[in-house]
Order: C-alpha cells, then sequence, then structure tokens
C-alpha cells in the first residue's frame, strides 16, 4: 500500500522511503534504457554499421563496431555504461519503483503565487482537474476517471513520441487547503506533486504554493539539454501558475495567439505559436 | 489593413496585414483615428530595447471608434461606437497592482511574462507594440487595434473635444503629469526638467499646475530647436546646453543649493556627445556592454539638492554603468519611477481638459497620413523641420 505520509510535505526528498539500490542492481540483464532511447539507440546504431562497414577502413571497421554496440544496447535495453553510472532511464513498474525513481533521478520543482481569491475558490477549480489543461499549456488532457484516479495526457518533443500519457491518484486531499497526488505505477512518466492553498496576511488573498517531482524521461542529462534550450520547468511551472491566477482573478488568460504581425516582405499574416 | 511594422534597426515599413480579431471574450476592436509616434518608439526602432522580432507592429498612442467587442465585455463601461482612448498600459483592474493604482505592474496582461521574470526579476504590464518584453502585443499605428479586457482599457472621450486634445491621455499627459505628481512639489520648490520633448512639455506645465515656484527647462536650442521655446510659451526658465554649464547655471538660479526636484525626461538615449561619459556610454553601448546611455541621470542625480527628488519619466531599459550612487546615499536623494499608471489620471486629466486648465494640442506639430509614417520617424528622429510631435491619420 501507499503511505499516505509521502510525498505530503513540500520537500518530498525527505520523505520517501530510503532506496534499495542492492535490490535494483542485483538482477543481471537488468533493463536500464527507456523504450524512446531504445529505439533511436538501435537507429543510429544500424546506420553507424552499414556506414562503417561500406567504408572498408580501419576505422569504418571501428565505427561499424560501435553501431553494433548500440544496436545491441537498442534491442536489449542494456547499458553497460548507464550501470556503471547508475542511470537509468527505464520506466518503473512497482509502488516502490516509483518513489526510488523520484528520489535518486527525480527532478524537484517548487513555486509560489499570490492570488487574489479565497482558497475555496482556488482549490475548487483546481480539485476539478480536467480544468488544468485551461492553463497548463504542456497539458493536453486530464480525464478524471474516479474520486481519486485521473487520466493524464501531455504534449513532448516528437522525438517521446508527441505525448506523455500517465494514470495518477489523490493522495491527500483536504478541502481548501491541500492536493497531493502521485502517478501509478507503470506510468510513462513518475511524478508526484501537491498544491498548498494559505491565506495570505490583511485583504491580500491566497498564497498558492506547488511543489512537484518527477523524472525527466531523458533522464537528469535531458533535463539539462532543455533548460539549455529555453525548457527550464521552474519557469515553466511559474507560467501556469501565473496563467492559473489570471484566470481566476480576471476570468481569461493573456494571448496574442491570431493577432496580425507583418512579415518584411509585404504580406503580413497572423502571429502563431505565440501565447 | 496598413499597419507600421519593425524590420530591424532603423527600418520601419508600412506593410498591409491581417485585420486583428477578437481573441479573448472581453477584446474589442477600436477603428483608429489618430495614433502617435512616441519618443520610446524611438528607443524600440533603434534597438535599444532588446525583445523585438521583425514583422512586430509599433505604436502604443491611440484614440479611435469601438467597432466590435467581444460577448463578455461590460456594455455599461462601453459600447460600440464609443469614442475611446487607449492607455498605453495594459491593466486587468483586479490583480493586487491594479487594485492600487500600479496600473503599470500589472500582473495579469503579459503574456510573456518569462521575459520580464528574467531581466527585471519580475514581469510589468502588457504594453501595445513595445517588444516581447511587455507581451509581444500588436501595436496601434495601424488601421485597427485588438484591446483586452476592453471594459478595462477603453476609456470613453466626450464628443466635444479634438483628437488633438484628447489622444495624449494615452500616454504623454498622464506620463508628464506623474513625473511631477509623484515629487510631492512644494510651492516654493525650484523644478529642473531635463528634454523638453513631448513628455518634458507636458511635465513643465504639470509641475507649474501643482504649484512649483519656478520651472526650469533644460535642452540643446541647436540639436532641437523649438523645443526650449514651447518651454519659454508656458513660463519655464530655459537652459541651453549647447552653449551653456547645466550644472553651474542651475546652482545660479537656485541661490547656489541645487533645485529641489530633478526630473529626467530623456531616458536611455541622451545625446551630449561633447561630455566624457556620453562618449563612454556610446562606445559601451556600440560594444554592447552596456544598453542604456544614462548621461542625463548622472547629471541629474549630480545636480539634485541634498534631500531632494529625483524622478524619472524617461525610458530605460536594461543596464547602465557609472551612476553616482555616492551622491544618491550621501544627499539624501529620493527617487521617483516607474511606466505611467495611466488609468489612474485619465479622469482627474480629462476634466483639466474640460476645465480649459490645459489644452494638449499645443505640442502637435505635425499630422502626417500613418502611409508616411517612416519618413515621420526619420523627421522626428533627427528633430527636422521644428518636430516635437507627430500625430499619424490612419484613414488619410
Amino acid at each position: 500500500m501507499i503511505d499516505s505520509s509521502v510525498s505530503m510535505e513540500p520537500r518530498i526528498k525527505h520523505n520517501i522511503a530510503p532506496p534499495r539500490e542492492a535490490e535494483a542492481m542485483e538482477t543481471d540483464g537488468h533493463k536500464n534504457v527507456g523504450s524512446t532511447e531504445r529505439s533511436f539507440s538501435a537507429l543510429v546504431g544500424g546506420c553507424l554499421a552499414a556506414y562503417g562497414i561500406t567504408r572498408g577502413s580501419l576505422a569504418g571497421i571501428a565505427l561499424a563496431g560501435l553501431g553494433v554496440a548500440l544496436v545491441h544496447r537498442g534491442v536489449s535495453g542494456q547499458c553497460k555504461l548507464y550501470d556503471a553510472l547508475k542511470i537509468d532511464t527505464n520506466g518503473t513498474n512497482s509502488e516502490q519503483n516509483v518513489e526510488q525513481a523520484l528520489q535518486t533521478r527525480g527532478i524537484h520543482v517548487e513555486q509560489a503565487m499570490l492570488i487574489d481569491k479565497p482558497a475555496a475558490d482556488l482549490y475548487r477549480f483546481w480539485r476539478q482537474l480536467d480544468n488544468l489543461p485551461s492553463f497548463m499549456h504542456h497539458l493536453q488532457s486530464v480525464q478524471v476517471l474516479d474520486q481519486k484516479r485521473s487520466h493524464w495526457v501531455t504534449k513532448a518533443p516528437a522525438i517521446a513520441g508527441g505525448s506523455i500519457e500517465w494514470d495518477a491518484e489523490i493522495t491527500r486531499d483536504e478541502p481548501d487547503s491541500l492536493i497531493a497526488w502521485r502517478s501509478l505505477p507503470g506510468s510513462g512518466i513518475d511524478t508526484a506533486g501537491q498544491i498548498r492553498f494559505s491565506k495570505a496576511p490583511g485583504n491580500r488573498g491566497t498564497e498558492v504554493h506547488v511543489s512537484m517531482e518527477y523524472v525527466p524521461p531523458a533522464g537528469k542529462l535531458g533535463h539539462w539539454v532543455a533548460t539549455l534550450f529555453g525548457e527550464d520547468p521552474r519557469q515553466q511551472m511559474r507560467d501556469d501558475l501565473r496563467s492559473f491566477k489570471s484566470l481566476m482573478e480576471v476570468g481569461e488568460v493573456p494571448s496574442i495567439q491570431g493577432q496580425p504581425r507583418g512579415t518584411c516582405t509585404g504580406s503580413g499574416e497572423r502571429a502563431t505559436n505565440e501565447r | 489593413m496598413k499597419a507600421l511594422i519593425w524590420c530591424a534597426p532603423y527600418l520601419v515599413k508600412v506593410e498591409n496585414v491581417p485585420d486583428p480579431k477578437i481573441i479573448n471574450r472581453r477584446d474589442a476592436i477600436i477603428r483608429i483615428t489618430s495614433t502617435c509616434i512616441c519618443g520610446s518608439d524611438l528607443h524600440l526602432v533603434d534597438g535599444f530595447i532588446p525583445f523585438m522580432k521583425p514583422g512586430d507592429i509599433l505604436g502604443h498612442e491611440p484614440m479611435g471608434i469601438v467597432e466590435e467587442l467581444g460577448p463578455d465585455v461590460d456594455r455599461s463601461k462601453v459600447k460600440v461606437g464609443d469614442r475611446v482612448i487607449i492607455p498605453f498600459v495594459i491593466g486587468c483592474g483586479k490583480c493586487f497592482f491594479c487594485t492600487r493604482g500600479m496600473w503599470s505592474a500589472c500582473d495579469n496582461t503579459n503574456p510573456k511574462s518569462y521575459i520580464g521574470d528574467k531581466l527585471l526579476g519580475a514581469a510589468t504590464a502588457g504594453v501595445y507594440g513595445y517588444s516581447h518584453l511587455t507581451g509581444g502585443y500588436a501595436g496601434a499605428q495601424a488601421e485597427f487595434l485588438r484591446v483586452p479586457l476592453a471594459d478595462v482599457n477603453c476609456q470613453v472621450m466626450p464628443e466635444d473635444f479634438t483628437d488633438h486634445q484628447l489622444v495624449f491621455l494615452s500616454d504623454i499627459y498622464p506620463t508628464g503629469y506623474m513625473a511631477a505628481e509623484q515629487c510631492n512639489i512644494q510651492k516654493d520648490d525650484t523644478v529642473a526638467v531635463w528634454g523638453c520633448g513631448p513628455v518634458g512639455q507636458f511635465t513643465i506645465r504639470s509641475a507649474q499646475m501643482l504649484g512649483a515656484g519656478k520651472v526650469i527647462a533644460i535642452d540643446d536650442e541647436k540639436l532641437a530647436p523649438g523645443r526650449l521655446q514651447m518651454a519659454r510659451d508656458a513660463g519655464a526658465i530655459t537652459i541651453n546646453f549647447h552653449d551653456q554649464w547645466v550644472y553651474e547655471r542651475l546652482l545660479d538660479l537656485t541661490g547656489g543649493m541645487g533645485p529641489d526636484v530633478c526630473i529626467d525626461a530623456v531616458g536611455m538615449e541622451a545625446h551630449g556627445i561633447t561630455k566624457i561619459d556620453a562618449a563612454y556610454d556610446k562606445v559601451k553601448t556600440m560594444l554592447m556592454m552596456e544598453s542604456d546611455r544614462p548621461h542625463v541621470l548622472r547629471q541629474v542625480i549630480n545636480c539634485c539638492r541634498k534631500g531632494g527628488t529625483v524622478s524619472i519619466p524617461g525610458v530605460y531599459g536594461g543596464l547602465a554603468d557609472k551612476i553616482p550612487v555616492g551622491a544618491l546615499m550621501n544627499k539624501g536623494l529620493t527617487i521617483k519611477t516607474g511606466q505611467t499608471h495611466v488609468h489612474r489620471y485619465v479622469p482627474q486629466l480629462l476634466d483639466y481638459v474640460r476645465q480649459g486648465r490645459i489644452d494638449p494640442s499645443f505640442v502637435v506639430t505635425h499630422r502626417m497620413p500613418l502611409s508616411q509614417a517612416p519618413q515621420a520617424y526619420d523627421m522626428f528622429r533627427a528633430k527636422k523641420d521644428g518636430c516635437i510631435k507627430v500625430v499619424l491619420d490612419p484613414a488619410a
């Protein structure tokens, strides 16, 4: 069973059961490469091998060797280098592994936002989970399955299959003050998070605190690369919270999508891919 | 529709672009009858503010007629056919800042808040045609403009005044007024205003209306002919820094003490190239090591009397070097600044126009068709033909 004390406090990391690395590592032939990465590895390996063989030179043979190794890595899902570096980009399939993955490979993100509405209003809107895509820009849909469980679909880069899906369950629910959730085992992503609503001083409304942990699909390296290209999860969470605030305070999220703009070549166009 | 777009530093064009449409349910579409070129447009065109993209429509000082309203606009505030001015900052009227009168700090109107969060520590309000730092909204030097949250951002105007008497309520009149009002001017105070462009002109008149004992206007008569004369017409004492030393003249005019209130209505593109520090700024900005040229701000801080107030309506965008913080701290100066909280001032300043206490049309030197906007920019930048303020007519 899931321990309900898990993932409740802002610093989730300190509340997760101790890691059992030995247990995870002992099985020989343990799959530690994620499925997208496996296809990619096999494809690149195949190309390298083919190219190396056609070259026929000594360097060509070396390339072909590397290609064959990559194909093996892709087909088997096992990587010796990842083992040595204790990297695992494969999904998890037990509750214990979800916790462990979050602890060893998780990215922790926190943000706070002051919203000039009563906590009860904010809680009510958020608790209706299918409202979330209206202000979370990367979410495609949230389908409420029952009182606790829901199915999430988020946009993802094409190389990761265009979308990531997972089932989540609400692990703690305190009306008007707190909601915590966690992905279920076997999900496309391991994630846990919570939102707290607390009264701000005087008549300033409600302080909203969100914290989230997730295991990035492309590993910490992928996370670092994504950050370089502007996909900073901390800023994404801030943007989403800001949109939540605008929706609650004003009734709409500011947008310039579809407004006119020039082309400098004489024809003009509508702005796309903007928000 | 026709619109003025930015393509590269020093290159703007008039281009046909699609008409704006309702995007959110509280939007309005305005048919623009008059729209102005602002000094701060020059900062954008000349590449001093980053975050411009080729194709962006410029302009943020419009007035016009409401053509279309989104389904959720509060019709008791604005109706189709109303004559309106549009404040250049976009407010929501609901957030912490708007409800406390700090409209230009609005939390809910900048769709690209991540840029301001990174560059400024916190994003500010959306502004029409003013780079992606303020949201990337399409600007108002065009035939039509989309106005978000129309029941808050359309300010309905009376019919019995001309466009030129009203259009400056969108920016430069409130900007000049706020520059003076935030200085808590007392009746014996001397107020010095650097820069006699359109904002400086309204600052001079506002300082007088707020009871200043003496107003001193500073500009370069040779570089910008006509501006000091316009200040003298309002009753200001003038200093032509082309042939006078500003610091010495100010001490002379204040019994050796310095002005009580010093206002920088110039901002980041200060000229004054004869000064060593101005030359230093020019080299550093050319090397992209400094984004702003704070020559005037340094002089303002240096000239202000001990315990006085420095007000900065002039626009700065990024980083500036060699700001005399020693003078600032040891003389105990108060600094007041900010993009204008336009909505806060419109009703009061409209009353002043109604009462005949001011006729804002005095500042207009040129009215030109929108199609000639590129030429108008060149003329305004070079201050040719006595150019102080250009109003563009999209219908001409």
